[in-house]
C-alpha cells in the first residue's frame, strides 16, 4: 500500500446522504477483471445530470469529497473505492461510512474521515470556494481560515496508511499463530476441517 | 469456569480469536469461504503476482452466480452455450480457470447444485452455525440464519482470507432486535425485515452485529431466517443472526457438506451452547410490536423508504429532517410518484420473484400459493421467477410449482442473481416500475432508470394478478 500523510486540495461538496455503492459504480461496471479505468463510470448517474458538482471546472482532478451519512452503504463491492482512486479521490469527508466501505477505502489508501455533521456543512461550505487539508498524523482536518476539526481513526488503520503498511504480508507474519488455532480447532471443533472433498464422494 | 453472560455474536468471535493486538484489532479465523465471479478475479491475480497460495482450498468453495444468464445453459445435445455478454463470458471464465488452479472446489454453471451463493451455502450444509463465514458479496449476512456470524468482504478482504484464512477485525457493537408478539395472516418475514429496516434506518446497524429475537423468530422456518438476516445489511449492520436450534439442526442434517455421525452430535451439543446467555447485555436495544407489522412495499430508492401496503406515497414535507426531505424529493422524481398516492394505486409492468433474499422452495411456494388458477394482468409486461438453485428449481419442479408460474404467465428461469442487480441479461427498462422480491430499490439497481418497489413473494405474485402494487390478503383463501 502507498504511504498516506498529508492530503491537500479542493473537495468535491457533494453533500448527499445515503450514497450507495451502486451510485458510486453501478453493477455493469464490474465486470471488469482488473482494478483499473473505473473513473469512467464513478457517480455516473450523478454525473448525467446537468450542473452537478463534478462538472465544475474547479473541481477537475479534486482528492477530498465531501458526502452526507452512511456513505458508501450497499454492496461489498471494492470496485468503488477503485473507482474513486481511479479519478483521482483519495479521501472522503462524511458524518458516518457503512462498515465495508470504510474497510474497502483503508485497503486502497483512501481515507475515511468521519466528522459530525456541523462540520461537514461548515467544509461543504468552504469548499465551494477554497481547498482543504487532512492531516493524517495529527488528525485533523484544515481549512484556510480558524477552522480545525479534530477526527478519530483506528489505530491500527493511522500505522499502517502512515508507513503503508500491506496487512496480507503482516498477516503471513503471524504464521504460526494461525497454525496454532488451527491445531486447537482441529481438537475441539473438528467437523469444520475439509468439508469440502465431500461432495465428491460417489452417492 | 464462570464466564461473563455473553451473547451469541460474543461467543462466536470468542471462538475465532486467533490474536489480539494491544489495540484492540484482532485476528480472527475464518471458517468457511464462499468465492462468486464478480469481486475474486483481482484477488486471484494478486496472489499470482505476489507468489502467494490459497491456505485453507478445503474451507473454501466456488460459484458462479452474478452474471449467469437465467435462460437455458445447455444444447439439447448437452453441450454448453456461450455467453453472449463478452465481459461476463470473461468473468466467468476467469472463476472457472481459477478455482481449480489454486485447488478450490467449484460448482459450474450447469451443475444441479449450482446456484445463488447465498442459497448454495446453507442448502449445502457447507454453511453451519457457529462458524464465521465470509464471501465478497455484502448478502453474506444471509448465512446469519442458521446461526453464522457471516458478513460482506471486500476484495482486498478476500485476498487476505485467500492467502491467510484469517482477517483484522475489530469487535463490532451488539444490537438486540426483538420482536414481541406475532405476525398476522399474509405476513411473511420479508415484510418484517422491512419494516425493521423503516424502523431502524439503513443506518441504524453501523458498526454493529444485530441479533433478531423473539419467538416469531423460533417460530420462522430456516428459508424466512436466511431472509430476514440477509437484509442485515440494509439496515446498515454488517451481520445479522438468529440462534441456532432445532429447526436449523434439522435443516442441516444430511446435507452434503454438514458433519454426520459423531461429529454431528458433537456439534450440536456445541451450537446448542451458543445462545446468547441470561443477563448478557447488547450495546443498542430495539423492540418491534409484530403487530404492527402489515405486508410492506418500498416507495423510494432507499431500503428504508418502506410503507404498509394500504398506506400512501409520503410527502417530502413529512420528514423532520431537511437532507431526508431533499432525499425523499429526489427519490419520487425518480420513482415517478406523486406523494399521497395509494400504494394500491401503483400499477407495475414487471414482477421479479428471486435474488438471495427470496428465491428458496418456500417463497416459491407462497408466490405460487397466490398464482394457483389466475394469471398475470395484461398491462404486466414481463413476469419472471428465477429459484435460488439448481436444487431449488427441481424440487419447485417435483411439486408442480413450475407450472403454476408457467401457467399465469411467468418465465420460469434457470438459477443466479438476475434482476436483483442486472449484470446478466435479466434487465428492467428505463422507466418501468417492478414488483421485486429483492433486497434494494436503489437508483439504476435493475437497469439504468429502472422503478423497483421491494416486497414479499406472496405481495409479488398479488401484483402480477391485479397488474399493481396489491395488498396480498385479498387475494388470499378465496
Amino acid at each position: 500500500m502507498k504511504q498516506v500523510s498529508t492530503i491537500h486540495g479542493r473537495a468535491i461538496p457533494l453533500g448527499l446522504k445515503n450514497v450507495d455503492t451502486d451510485v458510486i459504480i453501478p453493477a455493469h461496471w464490474l465486470k471488469t477483471v482488473s482494478r483499473e479505468g473505473l473513473g469512467k463510470g464513478a457517480f455516473e448517474t450523478i454525473r448525467q445530470a446537468p450542473g452537478n458538482p463534478f462538472d465544475v471546472e474547479d473541481f477537475a482532478g479534486a482528492p477530498i469529497l465531501i458526502a452526507g451519512d452512511n456513505f458508501g452503504c450497499g454492496s461489498s463491492r471494492e470496485h468503488a473505492a477503485w473507482a474513486m482512486l481511479d479519478m483521482g479521490l483519495t479521501a472522503v469527508i462524511a458524518p458516518s461510512f457503512s462498515d465495508i466501505f470504510s474497510g474497502n477505502a483503508f485497503k486502497n489508501g483512501i481515507l475515511a474521515v468521519e466528522l459530525p455533521q456541523e462540520q461537514v456543512d461548515r467544509l461543504l461550505e468552504v469548499a465551494r470556494e477554497h481547498p482543504i487539508t487532512i492531516d493524517l498524523e495529527n488528525q485533523v482536518v484544515t481549512t484556510p481560515f480558524q477552522d480545525r476539526f479534530a477526527f478519530a481513526i483506528d489505530p491500527f488503520r493511522k500505522h499502517c496508511l502512515l508507513n503503508g503498511l500491506d496487512e496480507i504480508g503482516l498477516t503471513l507474519e503471524r504464521d504460526a499463530a494461525i497454525g496454532t488455532h488451527e491445531r486447537k480447532r482441529a481438537a475441539s471443533l473438528p467437523w469444520l476441517d475439509a468439508p469440502t472433498n465431500k461432495r465428491r464422494e460417489p452417492a | 469456569m464462570p464466564t461473563n453472560p455473553r451473547t451469541l455474536y460474543e461467543k462466536i468471535w470468542d471462538a475465532h480469536v486467533v490474536e489480539r493486538q494491544e489495540d484492540g484489532t484482532c485476528l480472527i479465523y475464518i471458517d468457511r469461504h464462499l468465492v462468486h465471479e464478480v469481486t475474486s478475479p483481482q484477488a486471484f491475480e494478486a496472489l499470482r503476482i505476489a507468489g502467494r497460495k490459497v491456505r485453507r482450498p478445503d474451507l473454501t468453495l466456488a460459484v458462479p452466480d452474478h452474471n449467469l444468464p437465467t435462460t437455458p445453459r445447455t444444447a439439447p445435445d448437452g453441450s454448453r452455450l456461450p455467453i453472449a455478454d463478452k465481459q461476463s463470458a470473461a468473468q466467468l471464465a476467469a472463476l472457472e480457470a481459477n478455482a481449480p488452479a489454486f485447488g478450490i472446489d467449484y460448482i459450474d454453471a450447469v451443475a444441479p447444485e449450482q446456484g445463488i451463493v447465498h442459497v448454495v451455502g446453507p442448502e449445502q450444509g457447507f454453511s453451519l452455525p457457529g462458524t464465521t463465514i465470509v464471501c465478497g458479496d455484502s448478502h453474506t449476512a444471509a448465512h446469519g440464519g442458521i446461526g453464522a456470524l457471516a458478513f460482506g468482504i471486500g476484495t482486498s478482504e478476500v485476498e487476505h482470507v485467500l492467502a491467510t484464512q484469517t482477517l483484522l477485525l475489530r469487535p463490532s457493537k451488539t444490537m438486540e432486535v426483538r420482536v414481541e408478539g406475532e405476525l398476522g395472516p399474509g405476513v411473511t418475514p420479508k415484510d418484517l425485515i422491512l419494516h425493521i429496516i423503516g424502523v431502524i434506518g439503513t443506518a441504524g446497524g453501523t458498526g454493529h452485529v444485530i441479533e433478531y429475537r423473539g419467538r416469531v423468530f423460533e417460530e420462522m422456518s430456516v428459508e424466512g431466517r436466511l431472509t430476514v438476516c440477509n437484509m442485515s445489511i440494509e439496515g446498515g449492520a454488517r451481520a445479522g443472526l438468529i440462534a441456532p436450534d432445532d429447526t436449523v439442526f434439522r435443516y442441516l442434517n444430511g446435507r452434503p457438506y454438514s458433519p454426520s455421525g459423531e461429529a454431528w452430535e458433537k456439534a450440536v451439543a456445541w451450537w446448542r451452547s451458543l445462545a446468547t446467555d441470561e443477563g448478557a447485555t447488547f450495546d443498542k436495544s430495539v423492540v418491534i410490536d409484530a403487530a404492527d407489522v402489515e405486508p410492506t412495499v418500498s416507495w423510494g430508492t432507499s431500503p428504508e423508504d418502506v410503507v404498509a401496503i394500504g398506506g400512501s406515497v409520503p410527502s417530502p414535507e413529512s420528514f423532520t429532517d431537511p437532507s431526508k426531505q431533499e432525499a425523499a424529493r429526489k427519490s419520487l422524481d425518480y420513482m415517478g410518484l406523486a406523494p399521497g398516492t395509494p400504494l394500491e394505486e401503483v400499477e407495475v409492468e414487471n414482477i421479479f420473484i428471486g435474488s438471495c433474499t427470496n428465491s428458496r422452495i418456500e417463497d416459491l411456494r407462497a408466490a405460487a400459493e397466490i398464482l394457483k388458477g389466475r394469471t398475470k394482468a395484461s398491462n404486466v409486461r414481463w413476469a419472471i421467477a428465477v429459484p435460488g438453485s439448481g436444487l431449488v428449481k427441481r424440487q419447485a419442479e417435483a411439486e408442480g410449482l413450475d407450472r403454476i408460474f408457467t401457467d399465469a404467465g411467468f418465465e420460469w428461469r434457470e438459477p443466479g442473481c438476475s434482476a436483483c442487480l442486472a449484470m446478466n441479461p435479466d434487465k428492467v427498462p428505463p422507466g418501468e416500475r417492478c414488483a421485486s422480491t429483492s433486497n434494494r430499490n436503489f437508483v439504476g439497481r435493475q437497469g439504468p432508470g429502472a422503478r423497483t418497489h421491494l416486497l414479499s413473494p406472496a405481495m409479488a405474485a398479488a401484483a402480477a394478478v391485479t397488474g399493481r402494487l396489491t395488498d396480498v390478503r385479498k387475494l388470499m383463501g378465496e
